[in-house]
């Protein structure tokens, strides 16, 4: 009993230099830095599609890299592959378990993924010989609900779970490579950086984590929010993480100064935050609330300079294509739509 | 932003009730509805209204409520007023008094407060039993404003069918709410018929309508007893048949941190220590310095070059950018970073280009291997790795890279059981080496400078530029001789 109290002693101890190392370098805010700048004008972005087709809650949606596709995920039980300039479904995949909770497309194009309450994540391989898409792989080893999934390449994966854990997979042989354990709530959500060196997770602890893959080690932990972190996001540049919680704000963390440098907030806001999506240049951050809305945040400078009023309930997933033209939101009303 | 050790993180020490994400959200819709019915306090003012024959008791319009949201909540748009109206009414705390739907309308539409009994925090979960017995009631007592609506209706048929064997209980508890209701003063009854229709309205919502108590599947398998007793809004003693969903089984309950979590988490703690801050200036400076170039390039804050395909619905965009012959805007990027050379098909072989005509494209050629290399299924990753050393780093390689004898060390330490990481000191280091030295004068060559600039060569000097410039020249001499006869005519007439 008197180890366990010297360990906390020693966490807590080493918890306190870290935020005096914080305070140290906090010689201006982000608020004060970017007072010269002006505020980006009002941004009307509209409807262009609607993705029709799925007849349950859409859970997750994630856009390909190449091409204008997406894959979306559905209580339906189905994953569907969107074109979204024709609308058109190039694959609706039906799924062994309905309750998924997330997808994701490979940067190749060459695969998907997905998972949910059935606690593994189920990989597709979309350009098979015979042109059926089957499943071509099933990752289990979580021992809670799978929140979220993202590919590395073809042949890895990290998945972020309800046990706590993130884990790196070999999506080849099947097995867990490195398991990212640290959290102490569900994990939600996970990105990966630009460079593909480290992924950041978002979980019900409070905190944001950013993980090194190759080490396999936690380098840096975020905290402020006062509930679940439901969806986390990388800066374009790889520098900072954008986190979006149930306690209706989203924060921006900086990695190099180690700490919060804004937090985008409204009074009239109450519902929670489901996802996030950083414009092309960063300056925009597109963010789906539990009020139906999407609100788009100025960055630089906090302050509210759109909203996306279209869906008829919650916005679950949002996502900005690659070439940042368009963004693709999903929601429980069972319809996606892109906007720009 | 204050700074505690709080802000390392914690689970919350409060019931998980309080912190699911609908109890907090029902937590600040509480307290702007006890401030808004708060007379005294500048609330809006709740009065009888007369109508027709009868007085509609405790009322207060719908614009009276968009005002006060503006004018305590700051909310500049009405439009934003009414949302938020909305989604109080959408969760019951505010419901019209002669609609099901519960939308705030800006304009005389008249509405009532919700009784704090029936306020959803207190985690109602209505059983179709209770449900069951508020729709038979109904249809016992004779008002005009008790009438069934069309879906009601059906509800309560299928109801029946359900509850075929019970029907008589049902009947009797109804019944007995009937008696209860009798009991009460008229003005307070009309009050409490609309509260508790506004009730199941919230939990029995209009087809097409919200149902706002659902949660999300993942918060609800932490709910700490999801097997709790169910009380009944009409005190019927729960006879245990209520079927849990798949998702209320209840996931393995939270562990308390045993000393290995507490251990690796001062390992984490020293890492995050071990590491150098970088001052808020700067980093804010280059947050700063990033969207401002790259903003021209993001559509949704400046117009896009030639068009916005979704807009105009042509690919000539998505055209251009497939193609190899890139635009100088896109050309200017590859000068933001290497990183960004090197994100683009046409930056990488313009760079490798480059470095041909220098004779020194091992380096990058290495470091697009190592990125291959990262990407090849597990089976391949040991023969690829070594080729790659083969290539670039065995003694008389053909193609032989720089390496510092530290990086060289480890590599070849690596190798002994190759992995996908085995060249991540390696890749760095070159790529470092190509930033500050090849990258540099990448920039000033030629070959870049012709292509940021749009230097294309003369048309006159190809074959091609020759026919078309005669083209030109063809067509300009024949629109000036149409011209002059159309002239000429005119000035016959």
């Amino acid at each position: 009993m008197g180890e366990m109290e010297q360990l906390r002693k020693e966490a807590e101890s080493l918890k306190d230099q870290i935020t005096a190392a914080r305070k140290a370098v906090q010689d201006t805010t982000l608020q004060e830095a970017a007072a010269g700048i002006t505020v980006v004008g009002r941004v009307q972005l509209k409807t262009r599609k609607t993705l029709r087709g799925h007849l349950a809650k859409i859970y997750a949606m994630h856009w390909a890299v190449d091409a204008n596709l997406c894959v979306s995920a559905s209580q339906d039980g189905k994953l569907i592959v969107w074109d979204t300039i024709t609308t058109n479904k190039v694959n609706a995949i039906p799924l062994k378990s309905s309750w998924v909770m997330t997808c994701a497309y490979a940067p190749s194009g060459n695969l998907v993924a997905c998972g949910g309450l059935d606690n593994m994540c189920s990989i597709y391989n979309l350009k098979g010989k015979d042109g059926n898409v089957k499943v071509m792989r099933e990752l289990a080893a979580h021992t809670g609900y799978l929140s979220c999934c993202r590919f590395l390449s073809d042949s890895e994966i990290i998945t972020s779970s309800g046990d706590c854990t993130c884990v790196l997979w070999d999506i080849e042989t099947g097995t867990q490579k490195t398991v990212f354990a640290g959290h102490q709530g569900d994990c939600m959500s996970l990105a990966v950086s630009p460079d593909f060196k480290f992924f950041i997770s978002g979980a019900c602890d409070f905190t944001a984590k950013l993980w090194d893959i190759r080490e396999g080690v936690c380098r840096q932990t975020f905290g402020g929010h006062e509930s679940d972190i439901n969806a986390i996001g990388f800066f374009p540049n790889g520098n900072a993480v954008i986190t979006g919680s149930d306690d209706a704000t989203c924060k921006l963390y900086d990695l190099r100064a180690d700490q919060e440098l804004i937090t985008y907030q409204d009074s009239s806001i109450m519902c929670g935050v489901t996802s996030l999506a950083p414009s092309l240049s960063g300056r925009l951050i597109l963010a789906g609330y539990d009020d139906f809305n999407v609100n788009i945040w100025d960055s630089l400078k906090s302050e509210r300079v759109g909203v996306l009023a279209g869906h008829d309930n919650r916005v679950s997933c949002i996502g900005v294509s690659a070439d940042g033209m368009a963004c693709c939101t999903g929601s429980w009303d069972s319809f996606l739509k892109i906007w720009n | 932003m204050a700074e505690g050790s709080k802000d390392q993180g914690g689970t919350g020490t409060t019931d998980p009730e309080e912190d699911s994400p609908n109890m907090i959200v029902y937590r600040k819709i509480e307290d702007i509805v006890t401030r808004i019915q708060d007379e005294k306090a500048g609330g809006v003012a709740i009065r009888t209204v007369k109508s027709f024959l009868s007085k509609i008791p405790s009322v207060v319009s719908g614009a009276d409520i968009v005002q006060w949201l503006m004018k305590n909540l700051s909310v500049e748009d009405p439009a934003e007023a009414i949302h938020l109206g909305s989604l109080i009414a959408a969760h019951g705390y505010i419901f019209p008094i002669s609609d099901h739907v519960l939308t705030l309308k800006d304009d005389g539409t008249l509405y009532r407060f919700q009784s704090p009994y029936f306020w959803p925090s207190n985690c109602w979960e209505p059983e179709n039993t209770d449900y069951a017995i508020y729709l038979c009631k109904r249809t016992m007592q004779n008002k005009a404003r008790l009438e069934l609506a069309d879906y009601e209706a059906e509800n309560l048929a299928r109801l029946q069918r359900a509850f075929a064997r019970k029907w008589e209980f049902i009947f009797m508890q109804a019944e007995a709410q009937v008696k209860i209701d009798r009991k009460k003063d008229k003005a307070e009854r009309k009050i409490l018929d609309s509260q508790e229709r506004a009730f199941w309205d919230v939990h029995r919502p209009v087809p097409g309508c919200v149902n706002t108590t659902e949660m999300d599947i993942r918060k609800c398998r932490r709910e700490k007893n999801p097997h709790r007793v169910k009380k009944s809004v009409y005190g019927v003693p729960d006879d245990g048949q209520s079927q849990p969903s798949p998702v209320h089984i209840s996931s393995q309950p939270a562990r308390k941190p045993t000393k290995e979590d507490v251990q690796k988490e001062i390992t984490f703690l020293n890492i995050q220590l071990d590491r150098h801050c970088m001052k808020v200036s700067k980093v804010a400076d280059s947050l700063m310095s990033y969207t401002e170039q790259f903003m021209e390039y993001d559509p949704f804050v400046s117009a896009i070059e030639p068009s916005n395909p979704w807009i105009n619905d042509d690919t000539n965009f998505w055209d251009l950018e497939a193609s190899r012959d890139p635009s100088q805007q896109r050309v200017k990027k590859w000068g933001f970073s290497l990183e960004e050379a090197l994100k683009d098909p046409a930056g990488r072989d313009q760079f490798l280009k480059f470095l041909e005509s220098e004779f020194s494209s091992e380096n990058l050629r290495f470091w697009l291997a190592v990125q291959d290399l990262k990407r090849r299924p597990l089976q391949e990753v040991s023969s690829r790795a070594q080729e790659i050393w083969q290539e670039f780093l065995a003694e008389g390689a053909p193609s032989s890279i720089n390496l510092d004898s530290h990086s060289y060390e480890r590599t070849s330490q690596n190798l002994k059981d190759p992995g996908r990481y085995s060249y991540e000191d390696a890749q760095e280091h070159i790529f470092k080496l190509m930033k500050s030295d090849s990258y540099a004068r990448f920039l000033r060559s030629n070959i870049y400078q012709d292509l940021l600039l749009a230097r294309k060569k003369q048309p006159a000097d190809t074959e091609q530029g020759r026919r078309t410039s005669l083209e030109k020249f063809t067509r300009s001499v024949g629109k000036s001789l149409t011209g002059k006869r159309l002239t000429g005519l005119m000035q016959s007439s």
